[in-house]
C-alpha cells in the first residue's frame, strides 16, 4: 500500500453515484441542430474559420486557437453552418459565446482520419497538434491541455480519477467500460513528459473501475491508487497532496513540483486525437438526479442541454438542472445552453433531492468551516472580510488560495452562502487591480512629464548659471587670469540637481509599481481572466445575497 | 436570490447546536435538585424568561426577524449559564438584572448573535459579583449537612420576598463552597489536611458539587463526541490548571490544595466545557484555542486562590476574551501551498 498524505478538511456529501451507474453508456442520438462554443476552455475564444452556409464534415475544424492559451473547435457532426453569432453558453458569467451553429444532415461524414505516431514526433510537435485537435481538461476546468503538458522530466503524473463531487459518474463509467484506452492516453502524457512516475488516483467507492483500471494497468509500470471517499479528493491540488505530499505552492503551477495532473477524459481523448485522428467533438454525460433513468451518454459537444435532458425523462416534479455536480456546479437558467467540454454532468433538481436551505444566520464562529477547508483557510474571517469589503484583509488571509469548493458552506450552522462571498470579493479585488493598473500607467505619464518639465528648468537654469559663470571667469581671466574652478563648479552643481530629479523620479515610479499581479503564471492568468468574466454577475448576486440578508434581518417577521 | 454552488448542505442549525449544549446540562442540573433542591429549577425559568423577554425586545427594536432568533436558542443557553453560575438562594430579582444585563449589554450592546467580544453569562456574572457580593456568596448547603431543612415553599418566600421562615437563620440552610472555606481557612493558618476533613469535602472536591462537576464532564464529553466542541479549549484548560495547581502542591501541600481538588471545585468544569467553549467568544484557530484555554486555566487558578474572589473561572473568562482579536491575529495556520511560517509578518 502506498502512503497517502490526507490533506486537512472534506466533507462527506450523500454521493448519489449508483443512480447514474446501473446501465452502461449510451450513444446520444445525433440532434438537428448543433451549437459549438468557440469558448469552451479557459484563456481566449477559437477564431471561426468556417463561413455561414458552408458544408462541414465531421471532425472539421470550425474555430482556430487563437494565440497560446486557446484551444481549436471542430464540427461534432457533418452538416451545414447555418448562423455564427452569439448564443446563451453554460458558465458562471451568465455570458453568451460567440458560436457555430451546426444543421447536422444525418450523414456523419468524417473528415480523413489521421492516426499519429506520437512517439516519433517531438514534443512541441505533440502540443500543437493536441491544441489543433481541441484537447482541454474535461474534469470540468476546460484548461487548454497542451499548455500543461509543458514539461519533461516530470516526476510524477497525476491521473484524477477521483471524480469526488456526488451524482457524477462519468469517469468511472469510462474506466469500467474503456479502460484500455484510458491507459493508452494516460501513455501519450506520460510520454510527452518524460514522466517517470504515473499514478492514478480513484476514490474507493468505485470498486468496478478500479479492478478494471489496475486490470489495464498491469505491466505498464503504471499505479491505481484507491483513495478513500472525501470531497474534494478530486481537486487537482487535493489529489497531488493526497498522492504525493507535496503541496503545489500558492500562485504556483505543480510542474515546479515535479508534478503534472490530467483528468482521466482528458486521458482518454488524446488516445482519441493520437491513435484515432478523432478531436475532440464528444465526451461522456451523466444525466441524473430526478429522472426516470439516470445513465451515462456519450454526447456530441453542442447538443442543446434541454434536449439531452429528455432521454433521462425527468420526472414531473424537477425543479430545475444543474450542470456539473451539486458542490460546484452551476443551475442552469437557461435550457437552450449546449453541451460544452467542460459538461460532465446534467443534474435534475427537485425539492426532495435538493431541499431550500434554512434562511442564512449570523457567523456563530463556530469554526465548522475552518475544520472543513481543504485549503487550510479560515472561512469564517475571510467571510468577515469578504462582507465588510475590507479585500485588503481578505488576500492577506489569502483569499485567493480559495478554491471554491464549498466545503465550507456545506458545513456551515448559520446557512451562510460563503462561497458567493469569495467570489464576489475576488472578482472586486481583479477589478480593482486593473483599475489600479491604469491608474498607475496615467501617473506614470503624468510624473514622466513633470520630470521632463523640472529637467528642462534645471537644464536651463543651468545653462544660465554657466552661462554667468563663463562670463565671471572671463572676466576674471582678464582681471586675474585662472579660476576655472568656478566653472567646474556651476557644471557639477548643474549635473547634481539632474540626477537628483532623476533618482527623485525612480523612486516614485519603483514606489507606485503594481505587486502582485505581475508574472503571473498562464493558468493564474487564465484564472483571473475568468473570475474577471463573472465579475459582473458575481457582484450581483452577491449584492443581492447581501441585501436580502440585510433586509431580512431589517424585517421583524 | 439565485442559486449558487453548493446546492446542498448538512442540514444542522444554530438551534440545533444550541439545543445540544442545554440538553448536556439536564443531567447536571437533575443532580444539582437532588443535592441542592428544586430552588435551581425556579432560577434556571426566570433567566430563561427574562433572557427571551429582552432577546425578543431588543430584536424588536432592531428590527430582526423575532422568530428565527428566538429560536436561535443562543438566548437560554446565556439564561442557563448565568442562572448555574449565581446561588439559587439569592434574591430573584439578581439572576433577573444579571440576565438583562447579559442579553442587552452583553449580546446585543456588541451587535447580537455572533458579534459580542465578552462571553455574555459572564459578564452578567461578573456585573453581579461586583454588584451584589454577599448575597453571591449565599450558596445552599448540601441537603445532607443543612442544619435544618426549608421547604421549597420556605425557599421560594426567601427568594422572591426575602422572608425568613420563624425561628431559622439564612446562615442555617447557606454554607461557604469548599474554595471558600478553604481559603477562609488557610488565613487563620489552619494546616491542608486538617481543612479537607471537614465535612463539605469529599473525595475530589466538595460534597454534592463534585458529583455536579462530573456530571458537567459528562455532558462535555457528549458535546465533544456530537462535534459541538473540540477538544482543545477544554483540555488545555483543564490541564493547565491542574498544572498551576500540581506545581503549588508540589511545593507545599499544607498550604496549596491537590490539583485534583481544583479541576472539581467551582465552576472549573462548567466553564471548560461549556462557557470558555462559547463559539462567538473564543478564538477560531486551534492553537489559539489551546492558548485561550490554557491562558483560563492559569488566571482562573490564580485568581481563586491569591484573589479576593471566591472563584476565578468567571473572570479569568472574560480577561482571555478581550485577548482573541489578539490570538487570533497571532495564531493564523500555515495556508495550503504557502512555507511555514512561525510568526505574523514574517517572510514566506
Ligand atoms: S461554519 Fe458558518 S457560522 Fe461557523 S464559523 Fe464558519 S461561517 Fe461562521
Ligand atoms: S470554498 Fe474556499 S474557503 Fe470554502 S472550504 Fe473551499 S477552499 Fe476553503
Amino acid at each position: 500500500m502506498r502512503t497517502l498524505y490526507p490533506f486537512h478538511g472534506g466533507v462527506h456529501p450523500a454521493d448519489h453515484k449508483s443512480e447514474s451507474a446501473q446501465l452502461g453508456i449510451a450513444v446520444a442520438p445525433l440532434p438537428q441542430r448543433l451549437v459549438v462554443s468557440l469558448f469552451q476552455h479557459r484563456g481566449s475564444p477559437a477564431k471561426p474559420v468556417v463561413t455561414i452556409g458552408e458544408q462541414v464534415l465531421k471532425g472539421q475544424r470550425i474555430g482556430a486557437a487563437e494565440g497560446m492559451i486557446s484551444s481549436s473547435v471542430h464540427a461534432p457532426s457533418s452538416g451545414r453552418i447555418t448562423a455564427i453569432e452569439l448564443h446563451p453558453a453554460p458558465h458562471h458569467s451568465g455570458l453568451p459565446d460567440l458560436s457555430i451553429t451546426l444543421e447536422t444532415d444525418g450523414e456523419e461524414r468524417w473528415i480523413e482520419r489521421q492516426p499519429m505516431d506520437y512517439c516519433a514526433i517531438d514534443p512541441s510537435g505533440l502540443r500543437q497538434h493536441l491544441q489543433d485537435m481541441g484537447v482541454v481538461g474535461l474534469g470540468g476546468a476546460a484548461f487548454p491541455s497542451h499548455v500543461k503538458l509543458n514539461a519533461n522530466h516530470l516526476e510524477t503524473l497525476v491521473i484524477n480519477a477521483a471524480e469526488c463531487e456526488p451524482y457524477i459518474t462519468c469517469d468511472d463509467m469510462l474506466m469500467r467500460e474503456r479502460a484500455a484506452e484510458v491507459v493508452q492516453g494516460i501513455m501519450i502524457a506520460q510520454h510527452a513528459m518524460g514522466a517517470r512516475n504515473v499514478l492514478i488516483g480513484i476514490e474507493d467507492n468505485k470498486p468496478l473501475a478500479i479492478a478494471s483500471m489496475q486490470a489495464a494497468c498491469q505491466g505498464t509500470g503504471m499505479e491505481v491508487v484507491v483513495v478513500p471517499t472525501l470531497y474534494p479528493s478530486g481537486s487537482t491540488k487535493q489529489l497531488i497532496k493526497l498522492l504525493t505530499g507535496k503541496e503545489v505552492p500558492s500562485g504556483g503551477l505543480p510542474t515546479q513540483i515535479g508534478v503534472q495532473c490530467f483528468n482521466v477524459a482528458t486521458a482518454y481523448s488524446m488516445h482519441r486525437v493520437a491513435n484515432h485522428g478523432e478531436p475532440v467533438i464528444s465526451r461522456l454525460v451523466t444525466l441524473t438526479g430526478n429522472v426516470e433513468e439516470a445513465r451515462n451518454y456519450e454526447v456530441l459537444i453542442g447538443t442543446p442541454i434541454g434536449e439531452l435532458v429528455k432521454l433521462a425523462r425527468p420526472k414531473a416534479d424537477t425543479t430545475g438542472y444543474i450542470m456539473g455536480g451539486p458542490m460546484m456546479g452551476l443551475p442552469l437558467t437557461d435550457l437552450s445552453v449546449p453541451v460544452v467540454k467542460a459538461t460532465n454532468c446534467i443534474i435534475a433538481t427537485s425539492k426532495a433531492l435538493f431541499p431550500p436551505l434554512p434562511r442564512a444566520m449570523p457567523c456563530i464562529r463556530c469554526t465548522r468551516c475552518a475544520a472543513a477547508c481543504p485549503a487550510d483557510l479560515q472561512p469564517q474571517e475571510l467571510f468577515w472580510f469578504a462582507k465588510s469589503k475590507n479585500f485588503e484583509k481578505a488576500q492577506e488571509y489569502k483569499l485567493f488560495d480559495c478554491i471554491e469548493c464549498g466545503c465550507c458552506s456545506y458545513v456551515c450552522p448559520s446557512h451562510i452562502p460563503l462561497v458567493q462571498f469569495y467570489r464576489f470579493a475576488k472578482s472586486e479585488i481583479s477589478a480593482q487591480e486593473k483599475d489600479r493598473k491604469a491608474a498607475d500607467l496615467a501617473r506614470e505619464r503624468h510624473e514622466f512629464r513633470e520630470f521632463r518639465q523640472e529637467r528642462e528648468k534645471l537644464e536651463k537654469a543651468a545653462r544660465h548659471a554657466a552661462k554667468a559663470a563663463e562670463a565671471a571667469a572671463r572676466a576674471a581671466k582678464t582681471s586675474e587670469g585662472g579660476g576655472d574652478a568656478d566653472v567646474d563648479a556651476a557644471a557639477a552643481a548643474k549635473k547634481a540637481a539632474i540626477q537628483a530629479a532623476i533618482e527623485r523620479a525612480k523612486a516614485k515610479k519603483a514606489a507606485v509599481k503594481p505587486q502582485n499581479v505581475d508574472d503571473l503564471p498562464p493558468e493564474a492568468q487564465a484564472k483571473i481572466d475568468e473570475i474577471d468574466e463573472r465579475r459582473a454577475q458575481a457582484k450581483e448576486t452577491a449584492e443581492q445575497t447581501v441585501t436580502a440578508q440585510n433586509t431580512d434581518e431589517g424585517q421583524s417577521a | 436570490m439565485s442559486m449558487n454552488s453548493p446546492l446542498v448542505a448538512e442540514q444542522s442549525t444554530v438551534s440545533v447546536i444550541m439545543l445540544k449544549v442545554l440538553g448536556a446540562l439536564v443531567p447536571a442540573i437533575a443532580v444539582y435538585v437532588y443535592f441542592f433542591g428544586p430552588a435551581i429549577l425556579v432560577s434556571i425559568t426566570l433567566a430563561s424568561v427574562a433572557a427571551l423577554a429582552t432577546e425578543a425586545a431588543v430584536l424588536y427594536l432592531r428590527r430582526y426577524p423575532l422568530r428565527v432568533y428566538l429560536l436561535d436558542g443562543s438566548a437560554l443557553v446565556t439564561a442557563w449559564l448565568l442562572a448555574l453560575s449565581v446561588p439559587p438562594m439569592a434574591p430573584w430579582w439578581m439572576v433577573v438584572v444579571g440576565t438583562v444585563f447579559a442579553i442587552l449589554v452583553a449580546k446585543h450592546l456588541y451587535g447580537g448573535l455572533g458579534n459580542n467580544l465578552f462571553n455574555p453569562a459572564m459578564v452578567g456574572f461578573a456585573a453581579l459579583m461586583i454588584s451584589f457580593p454577599a448575597h453571591m456568596t449565599q450558596w445552599p448547603a448540601p441537603e445532607m449537612l443543612a442544619q435544618t431543612h426549608w421547604s421549597f415553599t420556605q425557599q421560594m418566600d426567601f427568594v422572591f420576598g426575602g422572608m425568613l421562615p420563624a425561628d431559622s437563620k439564612l446562615d442555617a440552610v447557606t454554607m461557604a463552597t469548599p474554595l471558600d472555606a478553604l481559603k477562609t481557612q488557610l488565613h487563620l493558618d489552619r494546616e491542608m489536611t486538617d481543612i479537607q476533613s471537614g465535612k463539605i469535602f469529599s473525595t475530589l472536591s466538595g460534597k454534592g458539587t463534585e458529583i455536579i462537576a462530573l456530571l458537567y464532564l459528562l455532558g462535555g464529553l457528549f458535546l465533544w463526541q456530537q462535534r459541538i466542541i473540540s477538544w482543545h479549549i477544554p483540555l488545555s484548560f483543564l490541564a493547565a490548571m491542574f498544572g498551576t495547581a500540581g506545581l503549588f502542591y508540589l511545593f507545599d501541600s499544607s498550604q496549596y490544595a491537590s490539583p485534583l481538588f481544583h479541576i472539581f471545585a467551582g465552576g472549573t468544569m462548567l466553564g471548560a466545557f461549556f462557557i470558555a467553549t462559547d463559539y462567538v467568544t473564543s478564538p477560531t484557530t486551534l492553537l489559539g484555542k489551546l492558548i485561550f484555554g490554557a491562558g483560563i486555566g492559569v488566571c482562573a487558578y490564580i485568581i481563586r486562590v491569591f484573589g479576593g474572589y471566591p472563584d476565578g473561572v468567571a473572570f479569568a473568562v472574560l480577561f482571555l476574551n478581550s485577548a482573541v482579536p489578539l490570538i487570533d491575529a497571532y495564531t493564523q495556520p500555515r495556508v495550503f501551498g504557502h512555507a511555514r511560517k512561525w510568526f505574523k509578518g514574517s517572510k514566506e
